[in-house]
């Protein structure tokens, strides 16, 4: 009996490998899931569950509010502010929301109680169902710098119990965004694309999971004929090679109708279904090691 | 006149710098007394905000006039607070810019770029 749910994370060095299609198809495999898209620039997940009736939360992040008329012009403010995100000329203080990192110091700091937190709305939270599928998409709300919040919102949806997997659909590439969506994950699905830049890209998420300590594999999307230079670096660096989706007209035509494979096809019912098995495999079996270290 | 220019050493005869918030240093010249001073820009090393702060330097530092090749957004809204003017330099030395400009043949700079936010510039 599990007391917390097994979380996969799905990432890629780039876009377009195939990190939706993997989580979406995985989660619809699964019958009973949470997935969660954490791409919140460009997310895409919902176009293929179309959950019905979402409902939609707004996320907010703090930032302060000067009170021109009680500021003394003391600038402590901007001396201590690490992001620069305060400035004070001519006689004035100004504010960079943009550049601020919430972080309330400003607030707690000024000597004449001129600064405020309040709040400001970066993106949105949905919540839906799609089958027996829950989905969470996060959206980020177009001129942000960062969706680190909207990301943390999202993550907090994951429930704390129970048997359902989840399912995190994370950002492209390896930077910020895509460590926060990882952070809590028990098992990393790597995606990657059978070109010389496929494999470029999946050594810098192979980069970023081992140095985050996480247990993971990798699926070869886009398989044809031929060589595979994000094989030939699973063989190297001696990666578990968790499954293989062949480059196939068929999927491709399901998926820009925005159908899911895995509700659709029995041979990618399958497919998605043996996936799913081999990743709860890897992920006990990392459990199981964990505790003996 | 009090002049500033984002400079990469502290020589007159040397070229602008081609960054605003990451120059290393800022030439401060008074055109009434011909004396030149430097400033090391202490923002350069930030990880973000560095124009805002490069900006608050030549607040506080009584440049009224600003040279520069390119300039953020973030960064006018502090210099245009502290009534400082920003000319677009021409290539070339510091020298040749305070020139230039005192023979009234630099443009004021029109275009302000968005934060790069970490993503090169």
């Amino acid at each position: 009996m599990a007391d917390k749910p097994l979380t996969v994370a799905v990432l890629s060095g780039k876009g377009g490998t195939g990190k939706t299609l993997v989580s979406v198809n995985l989660a619809a495999a699964a019958g009973e899931a949470v997935y969660l898209d954490c791409d919140v620039e460009e997310p895409n997940g919902h176009l293929f569950f179309k959950p019905e009736k979402p409902e939609e939360e707004t996320v907010a992040v703090k930032i302060p509010q000067i009170d021109t008329e009680r500021c003394t012009g003391c600038r402590k403010c901007v001396e201590f502010c690490a992001f620069h995100a305060l400035a004070f000329a001519g006689n004035h203080p100004m504010l960079f929301d943009e550049v601020c990192h919430s972080c309330g110091g400003c607030a707690l700091l000024c000597p004449a109680g001129a600064i405020r937190e309040t709040d400001k709305a970066v993106g949105t939270v949905s919540s839906g169902r799609s089958g027996h599928v829950d989905v969470f998409t996060g959206r980020l709300n177009i001129g942000e710098a960062s969706g680190i919040p909207v990301i943390k919102h999202l993550l907090g949806k994951i429930p704390s119990g129970g048997e359902r997997p989840v399912f995190i659909d994370c950002p492209p590439g390896s930077a910020c965004a895509v460590m926060e969506s990882i952070k809590g994950a028990d098992f990393c699905v790597l995606v990657a694309e059978p070109t010389v830049f496929g494999a470029h890209n999946l050594a810098m998420v192979y980069e970023l999971v081992t140095l985050f300590r996480k247990p993971f594999g990798v699926v070869l999307n886009k398989c044809q004929e031929g060589e595979n230079p994000s094989e030939a670096f699973c063989l190297e660096h001696q990666v578990p090679i968790l499954g293989r989706i062949p480059f196939d007209p068929e999927l491709g035509a399901l998926n820009s109708e925005g159908n899911i494979a895995a509700r659709e096809n029995q041979r990618y019912r399958e497919l998605f279904g043996s996936l799913l098995e081999r990743i709860g495999k890897e992920a006990q079996h990392e459990a199981a090691f964990d505790s003996q270290r | 006149m009090k002049i500033t220019i984002p400079m990469n050493e502290q020589k007159l005869e040397s070229g602008v710098c081609p960054s605003f918030g990451r120059a290393p240093y800022f030439l401060l010249y008074d055109t009434n007394t011909n004396e030149s001073k430097w400033i090391a820009n202490s923002a350069a090393e930030s990880s973000g905000g560095a124009g805002i702060a490069a900006a608050q330097l030549l607040a506080d530092s009584g440049a009224d006039t600003l040279i520069t090749p390119r300039c953020g957004e973030n960064a006018e809204k502090v210099l245009s607070g502290a009534n400082i003017k920003v000319y677009r330099s021409v290539d070339g030395t510091a020298k040749k810019n305070i020139d230039a400009l005192i023979e009234g043949k630099l443009s004021p700079l029109s275009e302000f770029h968005a934060g790069f936010h970490g993503h090169g510039g």
